[in-house]
């Protein structure tokens, strides 16, 4: 048996011991998705005990070295743990923008001092983290950002807004984007953390057309930021913050994105009847299904191919751009079809037969899939400029 | 397995791709073209072939081949799709030695290793009619004598009219069968037509056909499994050569638009052709990436692989098809011009889109396979 092999078998039957039952259902809610942080409550002993076997084992962020809360797998063997738990529809411990961005740039950006300090705390759940990139002039076009920190010898003062800071009014606390030098664009803005409970720190809720709203307007009212918490060095953020939007976009695509990548005709059978054949009876809508299923499994093949060639340093470092735009594309068509497919029953928004509408909530909210980490018309830009090399884009 | 070429396979692309690019470019073809070859191909090429060992890389290695996968034949049919060179690697070095490899017996011990060795061109000889139905077989095999009798008619035969063996799918009382019936079997006609792009594929004429028993490939009436194995490959390998034709359109075309000004600037600037150059990218990654999935199942001979080997054929159909149709536009006028290459490479994909099943056969297949 090779040490691969070894480890599957070990993994297996850590699995089998430590996910409960309840963890091993298909995500329902909002509130079966973990996010951990100073505030959590969790669902059930079981939601609790899940994180509590992955953080001991180094599992919430296996690739991860074992000082700052990981298990030191090499990526091969994260491929297998992560085969492993989808075999058995193992929930995620643990969802968090402090592991799939905040970490990442730390691990590359960070102190020794820093690593140890934030990516543990991160790797445990114990902290949530928001990201405070988007200002209501400053979208697309991120750079022109104004929120603005003022140099007062061992601190700053910030001052500004920030908008669609998701789950503000849940965090704990938030990496920032702030301008710390006025005459200069690119290399004027740090990247700060700080507590959300600062003085002067304020959220106000943005109500989404799906009626959800983990959005935020953030505002900053003199807000003091001690001159240790950056990453990287002062002005030079705009290096941490594309560093981290890379990751950022690898996991709308690898996770979000694509949707859970299955076929999707066969579950509207009942819905349609099928015909004598054993058709769905909607000869239209089949082929668009079919149509689809081809790209989605089609997209699932490259997601393997992306990770694989991401993991060993072979893909180009905009792919995840690409990654991004087909399956956040790819997204928004899962869930017309969705819509489709379930007729009238999919328009209930508020029954409890349909969960509190969560098919028509689950159309309108993927509609941001193409917008947040960067729209698709900006993804677009960015390949054919860095990957085709187009000139002048 | 990773999804990428591994470096054994990345040594063998080195020196496929310049290979090919050196002896087979586009120019190559329109020499054929304007020669009104008779063949379809070029024999010489073919012979360049043999002696890097290309034409058995599927061959058994106890065949006098090199028992290589899907994967490394993919690597040797995208450099064949990027230059549109005319070659019977596809029917024969894929097709048919999938079917004849499956099979084994007496056929196999017969055309693998000429296969392997250059001297045999195979011709697959499955559809009837104008659209790829491979379960619509309507050509019969009767018993005669102490052998086989064919009837029946045969179109979109590949090197039909050169071929040394022709792959025959018939019907027998008990399913299917597949026959090797050698060149000027008595009967049998090939008529061949100029196609599109140029290549000559053969309507089959099988009137009376007397055969042997033992030109049975595999078991009588057990065809089917063998017709799969060979529908597969192809089907595969198909989907690797369009990557490559979309992927040399999508370069042409690239190039163009960093080399063409209008409006005082290189039309690469406009927006609006550099989001469609951009989203004709994220096509073809995932249409490469797809074909690599079949192609890795096909090796392992996973369960997996019937539903993967129609994705990558729809997949690789969609992708190849907006990459030529994007590059003629993007040319302009001069797209339309016969002298220029990418209108070439329009032709040679509509051809290979209808090659063992369009894309609408192949997004079907995907709906049944998934239970609607
Ligand atoms: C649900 C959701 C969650 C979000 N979460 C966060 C978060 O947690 N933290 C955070 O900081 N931000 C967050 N965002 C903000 C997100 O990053 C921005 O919305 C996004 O970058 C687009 O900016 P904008 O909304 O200002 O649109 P704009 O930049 O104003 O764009 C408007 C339109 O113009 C197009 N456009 C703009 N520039 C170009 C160009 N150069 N070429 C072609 N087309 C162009 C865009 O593609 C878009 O279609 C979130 C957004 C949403 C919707
Ligand atoms: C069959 C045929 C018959 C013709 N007959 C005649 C005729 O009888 N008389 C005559 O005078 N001409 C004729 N033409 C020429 C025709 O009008 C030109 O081909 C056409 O105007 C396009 O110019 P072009 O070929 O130079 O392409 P280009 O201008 O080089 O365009 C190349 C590509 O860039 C795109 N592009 C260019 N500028 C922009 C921009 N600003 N924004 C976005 N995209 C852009 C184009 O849409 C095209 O896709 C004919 C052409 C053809 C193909």
């Amino acid at each position: 048996m090779s040490d691969l092999d070894a480890f599957r078998a070990e993994v297996r039957g850590w699995l089998e011991a430590n996910c409960p039952a309840e963890m091993r259902e298909p995500i329902r809610e909002e509130g079966d998705v973990c996010w951990g942080g100073r505030n959590w409550v969790f669902k059930n002993d079981a939601q609790k005990a899940w994180l509590e076997a992955c953080v001991a084992k180094g599992y919430t962020v296996p690739d991860w070295p074992k000082p700052y809360g990981g298990a030191g797998l090499t990526p091969e063997e994260t491929k297998i743990l992560k085969q492993e738990m989808k075999r058995i529809n193992a929930r995620s411990p643990l969802d968090s923008f402090g592991i799939w961005m905040l970490g990442p740039a730390l691990l590359q950006f960070g102190t020794e001092e820093q690593k140890v300090q934030y990516l543990n705390p991160i790797a445990r759940g114990e902290i949530r983290w928001c990201q405070g990139y988007s200002e209501p002039g400053s979208g697309s076009d991120l750079v022109s950002l104004q929120t603005f920190g003022e140099d007062k010898g061992d601190h700053w003062v910030v001052n500004g807004s920030k908008i669609w800071t998701s789950y503000a009014d849940k965090a704990d606390w938030i990496f920032c984007l702030v301008r710390t030098d006025k005459t200069n664009k690119y290399q004027g803005i740090t990247f700060m953390l700080f507590d959300m409970e600062s003085p002067g720190v304020t959220t106000k809720p943005i109500l989404l057309i799906s009626g959800n709203s983990p959005f935020c307007e953030t505002f900053f009212d003199d807000v003091e930021v001690p001159k240790t918490q950056y990453i990287g060095e002062i002005n030079r953020g705009w290096d941490v913050a594309k560093y981290l939007l890379g990751h950022e976009r690898e996991m709308i695509s690898g996770g979000g994105a694509g949707g859970d990548m299955v076929s999707i005709g066969g579950a509207f059978a009942k819905a349609f009847g099928k015909n004598a054949a054993g058709e769905l009876d909607d000869p239209i809508l089949r082929a668009e299904m079919a149509a689809f299923d081809v790209d989605v499994f089609a997209y699932r093949a490259m997601g393997e191919r992306f990770m694989d060639m991401w993991k060993t340093g072979r893909a180009h470092p905009a792919s995840s751009n690409m990654m991004k735009y087909v399956g956040t594309e790819l997204n928004k068509r899962r869930h017309e079809l969705v819509m489709s497919g379930g007729g009238s029953e999919a328009l209930e928004w508020d029954s409890e037969e349909t969960k509190g509408g969560a098919r028509a909530r689950g159309w309108l909210r993927t509609k941001a899939n193409s917008i947040e980490g960067g729209t698709s018309e900006v993804m677009l830009n960015v390949i054919a400029k860095r990957i085709l090399d187009l000139p002048g884009a | 397995m990773p999804l990428y070429h591994n470096d054994d396979q990345a040594m063998l692309k080195d020196s496929v791709a310049p290979f090919v690019a050196e002896q087979a470019p586009v120019s190559h073809l329109r020499k054929l073209r304007d020669s009104a070859d008779a063949t379809g191909f070029s024999r010489d090429l073919w012979a360049q072939f043999t002696e890097m060992g290309l034409p058995g890389m599927l061959v058994p290695e106890a065949h006098g081949g090199l028992g290589m996968g899907h994967m490394e034949a993919g690597i040797v049919l995208e450099e064949i799709g990027r230059n549109l060179t005319p070659s019977p690697f596809l029917a024969t070095s894929v097709g048919a030695v999938a079917a004849l490899a499956k099979a084994g017996g007496t056929q196999a011990g017969r055309w693998l290793p000429a296969i392997a060795s250059g001297e045999a061109i195979v011709a697959l000889a499955i559809d009837e009619g104008a659209k790829h139905r491979p379960d619509r077989i309507a050509a019969t095999a009767t018993r005669s004598g102490n052998g086989f009798r064919l009837d029946g008619k045969k179109s979109f035969v590949l090197h039909g009219h050169v071929a040394d063996m022709s792959i025959v799918a018939a019907k027998t009382d008990g399913g299917i069968t597949l026959f090797a019936v050698p060149k000027n079997a008595k009967g049998m006609t090939a008529d061949p037509r100029r196609l599109v792009d140029s290549s000559l594929a053969s309507h089959v004429t099988l009137d009376g056909v007397e055969v042997d028993a033992d030109a049975v490939i595999g078991e009588v009436d057990a065809g089917g499994e063998i017709l799969d194995a060979l529908l597969a490959a192809t089907r595969t390998g198909a989907a690797a050569e369009m990557v490559g034709v979309g992927q040399g359109a999508m370069d042409m075309t690239v190039t163009y638009l960093k080399e063409r000004k209008q409006f005082g600037k290189l039309i690469g600037e406009f927006q609006g052709l550099q989001h469609r150059a951009a989203h004709l990218y994220g096509e073809m990654e995932v249409a490469r990436a797809t074909v690599m999935k079949a192609q890795q199942l096909l090796d392992e001979g996973s369960e997996g692989a019937r539903l993967m080997v129609s994705v990558a054929k729809a997949k690789a159909g969609r992708a190849a098809n907006l990459a030529v149709r994007e590059g003629v536009q993007m040319h302009g006028g001069i797209g339309m011009t016969d002298e220029y290459d990418i209108g070439l490479y329009m032709k040679r994909d509509r051809a290979l889109a209808e090659f063992m099943g369009d894309v609408h056969y192949h997004i079907d297949q995907v709906a049944r396979m998934n239970g609607y």
